[in-house]
């Protein structure tokens, strides 16, 4: 189960927003070890694709490293599909390489409405679960 | 020569836990075999083929290795090297 604040949340959608059509992605970083997604990080994608996402590679070292400094992890690894469900595809199942992070995927194919799912990635396998917002 | 190299979390149960190890090596690639000796099986989680795996990013003094010849970049005594796992993906 992913437990997130709303101004979170909103804050993903709202990126994912802007970002249409092309991809939008990001990180939220918690206490190493919390599970609370607590620090909203909006990342560039290297790609400007509305088909794939990369981060650029060093902007994540950078914010990687502040994560060290802060003792941190990536607690929520998000992006959005702009023309497709939020549900993780074959290439996002072959890059996901955090098995402690909760994969958030949005999908912004309805103009009114945000899709907003997680998911966790580990070997290969996908498993969805609940999202409950709070605050 | 010791170059200080830090794993991610992904590669970790390769390196016993350790968050930062140290190798040895005149070119990156010399570094990778290197650790595969003391590390069995990192090594073909980095590189592929005689390249850098895609999903690898690798940096060596805070530059992006691609930029900076890939496994044939030099590498001097205090150099650190950090590898994270690319994060990527795309909606096919």
């Amino acid at each position: 189960m992913l437990r997130i604040d709303r101004s979170i949340y909103d804050q993903i959608v709202a990126h994912a927003r802007r970002d249409h059509p092309d991809e939008a992605c990001g990180i939220v970083a918690g206490p190493a070890g919390s599970d609370r997604p607590e620090r909203f990080v909006e990342m560039i994608n290297a790609e400007r694709s509305p088909t794939f996402y990369r981060f650029d590679s060093l902007e994540q070292l950078k914010v990687w490293r502040e994560m060290d400094d802060r003792d941190e992890e990536p607690v929520v690894i998000y992006h959005s599909h702009t023309a497709t469900e939020a549900y993780p595809s074959r290439t996002d199942i072959s890059y996901a390489s955090e098995p402690g992070a909760h994969y958030v995927l949005v999908s912004t194919r309805d103009p009114e409405t945000a899709e907003l799912r997680s998911y966790r990635i580990l070997d290969g396998e996908v498993t969805e679960e609940p999202v409950e917002i709070t605050g | 020569m010791a170059i200080e190299v830090r794993i991610p979390t992904i590669l970790r149960n390769l390196t016993g836990d350790a968050k930062v190890v140290e190798g040895s090596g005149a070119t990156l690639g010399e570094l990778f075999t290197d650790l595969d000796s003391r590390y069995p099986g990192i090594g073909e989680r980095l590189v592929d083929g005689g390249k850098l795996r895609r999903f690898i990013n690798v940096y060596l003094n805070d530059e992006d290795v691609r930029f900076v010849g890939g496994l044939e970049a030099k590498l001097s005594d205090g150099d650190n090297v950090t590898v994270l796992p690319a994060v990527a993906g795309g909606s096919r």
